[in-house]
C-alpha cells in the first residue's frame, strides 16, 4: 500500500516537470495570439515598437539579442579555450586545482554584479575610449562574454579532460610537442564535446537578463553602429513589463517572451542532444 | 628554420597565448571581485541590518527587509523546489531508470535547467499575477522554484544512481519493501551528494534576479505578508544600483556583496562535503 503511493508520489513529481513546461509552452502562446493575430509575422519582420500608438515588432529586439550574444561568443570562445587548454594542459596541478575551482566558483556569482561593474566601471571605460555613450551593442556584448567566460571555460575543460591519457602519452612518445597533442589529438578527440559545451554557452548567453539590461540601453531601433545604444528580448521584458499598459502591449511582450523561449529552446537542444550525447557515445 | 624548429616556435606560440588568454581572463574576473569586495566592505555596517530602506539622502536606512524577503523568497522557493527534485529524481533513477519516458523526462529537464528565467518570470505573472491581481511573494517564490525543480531533479538522480545495486539487493534480499529500501538505504547512500545538489541549487536560485522583477515585484519597506510584494536583495540591488543617488548605489554594493558572500559560502560548504566523503571512502 504506502509502496504504491511512495511509487506513484515520485512519479507525479516527475511528471510536474514535463507538465511545467507543456504549461510555459501554452501560457505564453495564448497570451501573445492577441499580438500574433495583430500583428501576424510582422510582429517578428518589423522594428517599429511604439507603445504609444499600439505598435510593436520585435525585430529590433531579436536583432539585438542575436548580435549582443554573438559579439560575445566571438570574444570569449578564444579566451575562453585558451583557458580550458592552459587548465587542462599547461598549468602546474597545484595551480589548477586553485585556478580550476575559482573560474567555477566565479561561474556561481550573480549575473546582476557582472551587470552593476559593467555600468559603473567599464561602461565609463569605453564612454572615454569610444567617445559615444558607452552604453549599447558593444558594452552589453564585453560584459555578456565576461559573465559567460568562466562557465565556457569550465565545461570546455571538463570536454578536453574526457580524452584518454593514453593516446596522448602516445603523441608524446611519437615526438609531438605539447600544440601538436593539443591540436591533433585532444580537440578532435573532444570536437564534439567542445562544441556543444560552447553552444551551452551561447544558450545561456541569449537568455541573460541582468548582466546586460544595466549597459544596453533599452532603445528600439536597430544599431546603426556597434557603438550605438539598442536593445535585447530580455531587457525590453525587464524594462517594460511593469509599465505595460495597453492589452496589446502585454501580449506583444508575452510574444517577446515566447520568442526568446523558442530561440533558446532550439539552442540548448542542438547543444545537448546533437553535440554533448555524440561527445558521450563517442 | 628548419622544421623542428619551427614546430616547437609554433607550440610556444601556442602555449603562450593559452596562458595569456588565461591572464586576460583572471585579470577581467579578479578586478570585478575586487571592486565587489572594496566596494562592498566600505559599504557594510551595522546599520544595514537594523534598518529597511529609506529615501535617499538618510542616515538611517539598511537592507533588513531586502535581506528578510531574500531569506523568505528562497526558504519557500527551497521549500517547493526540494521535496519536488528529489522525489522527480527518486522516481527518474528508482523506478524509471533507463525507459524512454525516464529518459525524456532527463533531456526536458536538462534543458530547463538553461532556459532563460526572465521567461519562468513571465508565465508566473500570467499565472500567479494576474489571477491575484497585484504581485506577491508566493508568485516571487513559485517561480525560484520553478527554476529549482531540474536542479535538484538531476542531482539526485545522478547521486540516487552512484549508490551500488548490491545495498538494494541485501535490503530486498531481507524482505524491506522497495519503498524502504528508498528511504533508509538508498537514500542514506546518496545523502551527502542530495545535500550538496540542494545547497547548489539553492546557490543557483539565490541568485536570480529576472524572475523576480515581476512576480515578487519589489518593496522599501519591511514586510513578512506573503500576499503582497516583496523585496529581495537582487532587485533591490538592481533598484538601487540604477539609481541616481550616490547612497543607495553604496546600499547596492553592499548588498551584492552579501549575497555573493552568501553563495560562495554555500558553493564551498557544498564541495567540502563531497570532499569529505570521498576521503571517508
Amino acid at each position: 500500500m504506502i509502496d504504491k503511493l511512495f511509487q506513484n508520489l515520485t512519479r507525479i513529481s516527475a511528471f510536474l516537470i514535463l507538465l511545467i513546461v507543456a504549461w510555459i509552452f501554452v501560457v505564453l502562446f495564448n497570451q501573445s495570439t492577441e499580438a500574433m493575430q495583430t500583428f501576424g509575422l510582422d510582429f517578428l519582420t518589423k522594428d517599429e515598437w511604439a507603445p504609444n500608438v499600439d505598435k510593436f515588432g520585435a525585430y529590433a529586439a531579436i536583432f539585438g539579442s542575436v548580435a549582443s550574444t554573438f559579439l560575445a561568443m566571438l570574444l570569449s570562445i578564444p579566451i575562453a579555450i585558451g583557458v580550458a587548454i592552459f587548465l587542462s594542459e599547461i598549468a602546474h596541478p597545484k595551480i589548477k586545482g586553485f585556478f580550476g575551482v575559482s573560474v567555477e566558483l566565479l561561474a556561481a556569482i550573480p549575473s546582476v554584479i557582472y551587470g552593476m561593474w559593467g555600468l559603473f566601471y567599464f561602461v565609463p571605460i569605453l564612454r572615454d575610449l569610444t567617445g559615444g555613450m558607452g552604453i549599447g551593442l558593444l558594452a552589453a556584448g564585453i560584459v555578456l562574454a565576461i559573465m559567460i567566460l568562466p562557465f565556457m571555460a569550465a565545461v570546455t575543460r571538463d570536454a578536453m579532460n574526457t580524452t584518454p591519457d593514453i593516446l596522448k602519452e602516445s603523441a608524446y612518445a611519437l615526438g609531438g610537442t605539447q600544440w601538436d597533442v593539443i591540436k591533433d589529438v585532444i580537440i578532435p578527440y573532444a570536437k564534439a564535446g567542445i562544441i556543444g559545451s560552447l553552444i551551452l554557452a551561447l544558450g545561456r548567453a541569449i537568455g541573460e537578463t541582468m548582466a546586460v539590461t544595466f549597459v544596453m540601453g533599452n532603445v528600439h531601433k536597430v544599431p546603426t553602429s556597434i557603438l550605438s545604444p539598442t536593445t535585447s528580448i530580455p531587457v525590453t521584458l525587464a524594462n517594460e513589463f511593469t509599465e505595460a499598459d495597453t492589452s496589446l502591449y502585454f501580449s506583444s511582450l508575452f510574444g517577446l517572451a515566447l520568442t526568446l523561449l523558442i530561440m533558446s529552446f532550439v539552442v540548448i537542444a542542438v547543444a545537448k542532444f546533437y553535440f554533448l550525447r555524440k561527445a558521450r557515445r563517442a | 628554420m628548419s622544421p623542428v624548429q619551427k614546430r616547437i616556435f609554433i607550440n610556444k606560440l601556442a602555449l603562450i597565448f593559452s596562458t595569456l588568454s588565461a591572464i586576460i581572463a583572471l585579470a577581467f574576473l579578479f578586478w570585478i571581485l575586487g571592486v565587489l569586495v572594496m566596494k562592498g566592505l566600505s559599504a557594510l555596517n551595522w546599520n544595514i541590518f537594523i534598518y529597511e530602506g529609506a529615501p535617499p539622502g538618510y542616515e538611517e536606512s539598511g537592507l533588513k527587509h531586502a535581506l528578510v524577503g531574500q531569506l523568505i523568497l528562497v526558504g519557500m522557493a527551497t521549500g517547493v523546489g526540494v521535496p519536488l527534485g528529489i522525489l522527480a529524481g527518486t522516481y527518474l533513477s528508482e523506478y524509471g531508470k533507463n525507459s524512454k519516458l525516464a529518459n525524456t523526462i532527463r533531456d526536458i529537464s536538462d534543458i530547463m535547467m538553461s532556459a532563460p528565467s526572465i521567461v519562468i518570470g513571465a508565465f508566473v505573472y500570467a499565472i500567479v499575477v494576474l489571477p491575484m491581481g497585484h504581485f506577491s511573494a508566493w508568485a516571487g517564490s513559485i517561480a525560484l522554484g520553478i527554476i529549482m525543480i531540474p536542479i535538484i531533479l538531476r542531482t539526485t538522480d545522478d547521486m540516487l544512481q552512484l549508490v551500488p545495486g548490491t545495498l538494494r539487493e541485501a535490503a530486498f534480499a531481507l524482505g524491506a519493501p522497495k519503498y524502504k529500501v528508498i528511504l533508509n538505504v538508498v537514500y542514506r547512500g546518496a545523502k551527502a551528494g542530495i545535500l550538496t545538489g540542494v545547497l547548489l541549487g539553492v546557490a543557483r536560485v539565490a541568485g536570480e534576479t529576472a524572475p523576480l522583477l515581476f512576480t515578487s515585484f519589489n518593496d522599501n519597506f519591511f514586510t513578512t505578508d506573503l500576499s503582497q510584494a516583496m523585496p529581495s536583495l537582487t532587485v533591490t540591488m538592481f533598484n538601487y544600483a540604477t539609481s541616481p543617488y550616490e547612497d543607495w548605489q553604496q546600499l547596492g554594493w553592499a548588498a551584492a556583496f552579501i549575497l555573493s558572500m552568501f553563495i560562495l559560502g554555500l558553493n564551498i560548504l557544498g564541495r567540502l562535503i563531497l570532499l569529505s566523503t570521498k576521503k571517508g571512502k
